[in-house]
């Protein structure tokens, strides 16, 4: 799968808000969150830290990093929060969640894998 | 550790020579000592203290003190069921009754008292009984029970003499036996020790109330008796007769010092061997400790001097130089569901001091306190009644109150002190001689969070348990002021406890996280504070756990309805009430986990687990069981799980009533009840508690009158027995006393805390939750039941709701862009003729606390 396509995965407005729902891209299983301010992220569906696909089912919430308040989902399996932006994990530094970059076209969400080297914290697309 | 091991032979098994085994174990940290206990008794030492507590239907087993594993220590050797009958100082051994000698490098004499029957013609006939030990209140129990099958026609009639701390303790034994009850005094008033005639007589009266017969001024003469030898009467100084059964003599202990005298130990005047302020004897070799020990000239009946004791010669022999602090008689008591409690100068003995009483006669009140000329500074008091604030007062003996002393009196006039005003060396725990300074120390230096820390750490509240509130208030006041005030709150979102925010909710009536996270938090909410507040709106208002956003609140298992497993797929419980299932029902729930590929177990809560489901198959196999008559079984939820029962009295040969009928009908009731944590019951349909409900959150266990209620069991990673709450109670009286229990726990007990903690933690213990639930002693029991009503009426099935509920179910789809393709990375192999999950990768994680 190359960096430049564009996958298209869900209609924004059938989305629950604050919740994530899992999404098959070829054989590729991630998580896409809408959040109640409509920002979208994407996400692994893999938890890196049991190795099964559920990160999809995790809450989701915020947590303040450094003074600033930050999205997060917490994996349902043995609930490490990750930043929902870099996929950084705030409580174990060896491991993260790959991230997707997310773009909306016509009310469709779409999703293709971030290039190495991308800016970590490329913004989310607002609707 | 170069030491030669040195052998330490204690004469008797009661509850101070456990302290001293215990304290001595504890601090002998190189081994020096070998112990070895000679206990006349045939059973390691007990609670005597609570030796009541043996007619409520409690196992003798419950008394046990300590944990059992102190005899199981390779240091401790315990000889039960053996006496001592000599001691031979020069050649330093012990002779017992078997003939045995043991050698002994020290000595300790715990003999204790024993019961003190006076010189009355005809107090050896057959009926006459002591109050002393577990067997004699097992002969006590066996022989009413003869009498009354005997004459099934008339009440046995009991006779006590004495009408002091055992004497009513007796009579409540024989009230729990079903007999008749007549306190006989000598002394114009009952407990003439602890209370003056102003308590005495509120003490009466209450007592009469229970249809108690009192007789005050009134010497026995003679206890008279049939042909057989069996008691029929007593005959009294003033010539009268009173038909009794049987007589219980509580007049008074008298100290076990035959050994001492025997080897020749100075004796005191009234009794007792004599010790120095650090328990030796006139031979340095030997202690003595306890109710058998006469220090300063007296002689102490009392468990909390004799523990003091225990601990100076456990310091003494690794070195020490403790001495005896002293001692003071205060007592509060529950004698027949009345407070009696008495303390410091109580009979107002110091030059000039003043007394200040409060009389309530319509509400049955009697306080007395006792203070210096100037009315500043407390002595002493009496409480009859209600002795709440005894555990406040006590500390306070000796020191300067901050108000008015009539403020410390009336009721709810908020004279009580808050514990930040205690001085340092104001003893608060009476049983294990703690005192504040330890208590503030035990967080300041020991670095103790909570409650339970500080119990464990001064021992402090886990003898009696009446100074808990106050503990309590030190621990919370000590916790603020060291500023380790480790927040209470639930999470970075909310600074209020779960029950804090559960009031909040409640008042304000906000029912979306939106709106409670706004007005009582920040951010945007953690797997933390989500699920307690969809557990809080589930508990106030009932509803579809699924329904709006609180669906997006939910933890994957209440979100899916079903159990998360390690490979990402879920498991399946339906629910099999009381354990019940027709082989119909069984044969379906085989078909299903076939025709699934589900690997099926029994759980421990008798039902039956189907692993390996897929989130799409959930749907498809809710179907199936629901068609078959199942409904969910909640295994997923922080909710009522299952009730365990054995068969009981339908077909088991001893059961005595049918524990299914009740475990399914509670069962039915309770289920899908949202709460801090799992909640299991268990029904026993005997004493013989198959079911194990005292290892449940609420036990319930047969008698021959109905059903003994014990609450606050659990397994898990500290298990806890339960504890009684109510007895004989009938099947409404059980139904309404567990609605409350748990009502009351949903709404004050923190976030995952289960009840053995909260009942742990909960201000006044076991007595105060008895007092909310059966007396309604905060005025909330209409309220309380109103929301268990509410509950019971409003229950559906979750299961069978999403499947009617075409917006719900479209959740449960593999992939939002491909709904019906499985989760392409499971993987699976036979064992045992099941399937189990292959994990690519990945590994195992401690569980985040």
């Amino acid at each position: 799968m190359t960096t430049e396509t564009w996958h298209p995965v869900s209609r924004l407005d059938v989305l629950p808000r604050d919740r994530a729902v899992p999404a098959l891209v070829d054989d590729h299983q991630l998580a896409v969150v809408r959040l109640a301010d409509d920002r979208v992220f994407a996400v692994d569906h893999r938890d890196p830290f049991s190795g099964a696909h559920v990160i999809a089912r995790g809450i989701v919430g915020s947590a303040t990093v450094d003074g600033v308040e930050v999205p997060t989902l917490t994996s349902p399996m043995f609930k490490q929060v990750f930043d929902l932006r870099t996929g950084r994990c705030l409580v174990d530094d060896s491991k993260r969640l790959a991230t997707w970059d997310v773009r909306l076209r016509d009310g469709m969400i779409e999703v293709r894998p971030r290039a190495s080297g991308a800016a970590e914290d490329q913004p989310e697309v607002a609707s | 550790m170069s030491e030669v091991a040195q052998h330490v032979v204690v004469i008797g098994g009661g509850m101070v020579a456990h302290r001293f085994v215990e304290a001595l174990r504890s601090r002998d940290e190189s081994g020096r000592w070998q112990v070895t206990v000679v206990a006349e008794e045939p059973r390691p030492p007990y609670d005597r203290v609570a030796l009541t507590t043996y007619f409520t239907g409690r196992d003798p087993e419950d008394l046990h003190l300590g944990d059992d594993a102190l005899w199981q220590d390779p240091k401790v050797s315990l000889r039960k069921g053996i006496r001592a009958v000599a001691i031979d100082r020069d050649g330093r051994h012990v002779t017992l009754a078997t003939g045995e000698t043991l050698a002994y490098d020290h000595l300790v004499l715990a003999t204790g008292s024993y019961a003190a029957v006076p010189p009355v013609e005809g107090s050896d006939l057959q009926g006459c009984f002591v109050y002393r030990t577990i067997d004699d209140v097992a002969a006590l129990r066996g022989y009413v029970e003869a009498l009354r099958r005997e004459h099934p026609d008339r009440p046995v009639r009991g006779a006590v003499v004495g009408g002091g701390l055992l004497g009513l303790e007796a009579a409540g034994a024989l009230r729990e036996l079903g007999a008749q009850s007549t306190v006989v005094e000598f002394a114009p008033r009952l407990m003439p020790l602890q209370v003056d005639d102003g308590g005495g007589a509120q003490l009466r009266s209450l007592i009469e109330a229970l249809d108690v017969t009192v007789r005050t001024d009134t010497a026995t003469a003679k206890v008279l008796g049939a042909r057989r030898g069996l008691v029929t009467g007593m005959r009294f100084a003033d010539g009268s007769d009173l038909d009794v059964d049987v007589v219980i003599f509580a007049t008074g202990v008298r100290p076990r010092d035959e050994l001492g005298r025997g080897a020749g130990l100075a004796v005191g005047e009234r009794g007792g061997v004599v010790v120095d302020s650090d328990c030796s004897t006139t031979d340095a070799a030997i202690s003595a400790i306890g109710e058998v020990a006469c220090i300063d000239g007296r002689v102490w009946g009392l468990v909390a001097p004799g523990y003091a004791m225990a601990e100076v010669v456990a310091d003494r022999m690794l070195g020490g130089t403790a001495t005896f602090p002293g001692a003071d008689s205060s007592t509060k008591l529950k004698l027949l569901g009345v407070d009696v409690a008495s303390f410091g100068d109580a009979f107002a003995t110091a030059p000039g001091c003043l007394e200040v009483v409060y009389a309530d006669a319509v509400a049955g009140v009697y306080k007395k306190l006792v203070v210096s000329d100037d009315a500043r500074t407390l002595l002493g008091g009496i409480l009859v009644g209600d002795a709440s604030s005894y555990a406040a007062l006590r500390p306070l003996v000796g020191s300067e109150l901050a108000a008015d002393p009539s403020a410390y009196l009336v009721p709810d006039s908020g004279g009580l002190p808050a514990g930040d005003d205690l001085p340092d060396e104001a003893t608060v725990c009476s049983c294990n001689n703690v005192s504040a300074a330890q208590i503030r120390g035990a967080v300041t230096d020991d670095g103790c969070c909570s409650l339970a820390e500080v119990k464990g750490c001064t021992k402090a509240g886990t003898s009696c348990g009446s100074c808990l509130p106050l503990v309590k208030k030190l621990t919370d006041t000590a916790l603020e002021a060291a500023g380790v005030a480790v927040s209470r709150g639930l999470c970075e979102h909310f600074e209020l406890t779960r029950a804090e925010l559960f009031n909040a909710v409640q008042v304000t009536g906000a029912r979306t996280f939106s709106e409670i996270v706004e007005r009582h938090g920040r951010g945007r909410g953690c797997d933390i504070c989500k699920p307690v507040v969809a557990s809080i709106l589930a508990s106030l208002y009932g509803g579809h756990i699924l329904d709006g956003e609180q669906g997006t609140l939910q933890d994957t298992n209440d979100h899916m309805l079903a159990n998360l497993q390690k490979d990402g797929t879920y498991s399946v419980v339906p629910r099999i009430p009381g354990g019940e299932v027709t082989p119909e029902g069984l044969i379906e729930i085989g078909r299903i986990a076939k025709d699934f590929d589900l690997y099926t177990k029994i759980t421990g809560g008798q039902r039956i687990d189907m692993f390996g489901a897929r989130v799409e198959q959930l749907p498809l196999i809710w179907r199936r069981l629901v068609d078959a008559g199942f409904e969910s079984g909640h295994a997923y939820g922080k909710s009522l799980r299952t009730v365990k029962s054995c068969v009981g009295q339908t077909w088991c040969r001893y059961g005595v009533q049918d524990s299914v009928a009740m475990a399914i009908r509670l069962e039915l009731r309770y289920r899908g009840l949202r709460s801090p944590h799992k909640l299991k019951l268990g029904v026993s349909g005997c004493a013989r508690e198959c079911a194990e409900a005292r290892g449940k959150d609420a036990g319930v266990i047969a008698t021959d009158k109905g059903w003994n209620l014990y609450v606050g069991g659990n397994g898990g990673f500290t298990p806890r027995h339960a504890q009684l709450l109510a007895e004989d109670l009938d099947d409404e009286g059980l139904i309404r006393a567990i609605d409350r229990f748990f009502v009351y726990y949903i709404r004050t007990a923190d976030r995952l805390q289960r009840t053995a903690p909260w009942l742990e933690e909960l201000p006044g213990g076991i007595d105060h939750l008895r007092e909310v639930v059966l007396d309604d002693a905060l005025g909330i029991a209409a309220d309380l039941d109103a929301a268990m009503e509410q509950h019971v009426s409003s229950y559906s099935d979750e299961w069978r709701d999403v499947l009617e509920d075409p917006e719900k179910l479209a959740r449960f789809t593999s992939f939002v862009n491909a709904a019906d393709v499985p989760d392409p990375s499971l993987r699976y192999e036979q064992e045992r003729g099941q399937r189990r999950p292959v994990l690519v990768a990945g590994e195992r994680i401690e569980v985040r606390r």
